[in-house]
């Protein structure tokens, strides 16, 4: 493959089509300026900030431009919340539809055949694979973004983290609790 | 197109194995392939490219990893549009006298582009057909080209939750048909609606579907 991409690169490069410095800065931001600590820090906001949590729950898409993460596959954002009763959880059946600019570009579990085909069918099932237990009385709502919204789970804030500041409180929070295959 | 794709309800696709939070690429030709998607001219289309990917014959999609699938796709999407020949791109090597083209997105512009806040909504006079905490239902359609309305939804009825203004429309927009604007629904299934008594009965899978994939249920 590596020779392919190499020689593709070569001709779009050659024609004019492509401009090497744009494909260098897309990898550096793509590795560097986006991914899930730029989620973890809107929910260590909302757990902190009231008003914030409001702003998030209305409008998700302003209240995240509010810490500046815009742009493509992110615009139409959704958050939801899991409370002790209920679990979310998000997929795209369909390819691979993920908030970019709050959890970066979706691992690779996230785009397989095995998480698409069976994270809407049998949720608790692909929830346990990754070593949570929902009980049988918890709810669990699955969102398969099947257009342009995209959707970001607000775990619930751990238990004795009163004393945390933001910072301290982002550390805590994953990607993966932000997908909805862990609780913190 | 009920392609394999369309893999929501599938059973024995393979176990998922997680990993660790890190770089979202596994190879330096990874970055590559997905640096050209973003940069390439035939980008403007999401629908489009998405559409491109589904194309990929059925056992060939489920055999290729994910940067494999854009690669393919690009390369087709590059020769449909006339971008490039298949000899092309296998050779690395553009035929003598073309003219050479301007890119579309330099490396000064990235940060701009790609943080920019877009919108799929459009204005649009249509008023929704539906209200929330409508009872609908997904109609049975099979349409040979692009849609995002699951196989496992067709048929099923569920609630309104959620109207989220005119969005440009897929199955229009894929095929060069404009962008064609229509009222997105978010639409809640119970999953025993979807799966049958063996499943939860709190459990629901919330869906957004745009109006011509509904009807009055």
């Amino acid at each position: 493959m590596a020779l392919r991409v190499k020689a593709l690169e070569s001709l779009l490069v050659e024609k004019g089509l492509v401009d090497p410095a744009a494909l260098d800065a897309i990898v550096d931001h793509y590795e560097h300026r986006v991914g899930p600590r730029n989620g973890a820090r809107v929910v260590a906001r909302a757990w902190s900030d009231p008003d914030y949590k409001g702003r998030l729950m209305a409008d998700a898409t302003g209240a995240i431009a509010e810490l500046g993460y815009t742009g493509r596959q992110g615009e139409h954002m959704v958050v939801v919340e899991n409370t002790p009763e209920l679990h979310n959880l998000v997929v795209c059946t369909l390819c691979s539809c993920y908030p970019w600019p709050v959890l970066g570009l979706p691992p690779v579990w996230y785009k397989s055949s095995a998480y698409r085909s069976r994270a809407v069918i049998d949720p608790r099932g692909v929830v346990a694979e990754f070593g949570v237990a929902l009980r049988d009385d918890i709810e669990v709502r699955v969102w398969d973004s099947t257009a342009e919204v995209r959707y970001l789970v607000l775990p619930e804030r751990p238990a004795g983290t009163e004393d945390l500041d933001e910072e301290a409180l982002a550390a805590l929070v994953t990607r993966d609790g932000m997908i909805g295959t862990a609780r913190l | 197109m009920n392609g394999v794709h369309d893999m929501g309800g599938m059973q024995g696709l393979g176990a998922i194995v997680p990993e660790p939070e890190g770089s979202p690429f596994h190879a330096a030709w990874e970055a590559r392939v997905h640096a050209l998607t973003v940069a390439s001219p035939t980008r403007g289309n999401i629908d489009a490219g998405r559409h491109q990917r589904e194309m990929i014959p059925g056992p060939e999609y489920l055999a290729m990893s994910y940067y494999q699938k854009w690669f393919r796709s690009l390369c087709d999407l590059l020769v449909a549009k006339g971008f490039a020949t298949r000899q092309e791109i296998a050779s690395g090597k553009g035929a003598a006298a073309a003219v050479k083209a301007v890119p579309h997105l330099t490396g000064d512009a990235v940060t701009e582009t790609l943080t920019r806040p877009g919108t799929y909504i459009r204005e649009s006079a249509a008023k929704p057909a539906f209200a929330l905490g409508d009872r609908v239902r997904a109609r049975n359609i099979n349409p040979n080209g692009h849609t995002r309305l699951p196989r496992y939804a067709r048929g099923h009825s569920g609630l309104v939750v959620a109207i989220h203004g005119t969005h440009v429309f897929p199955d229009s927009h894929a095929h060069g048909l404009g962008e064609d604007p229509r009222t997105l629904y978010g639409v809640r299934f119970t999953a025993r609606e979807l799966w049958g008594e063996a499943a939860n009965p709190r459990d629901t899978v919330t869906l957004d579907l745009w109006e011509p994939y509904l009807e009055r249920a």
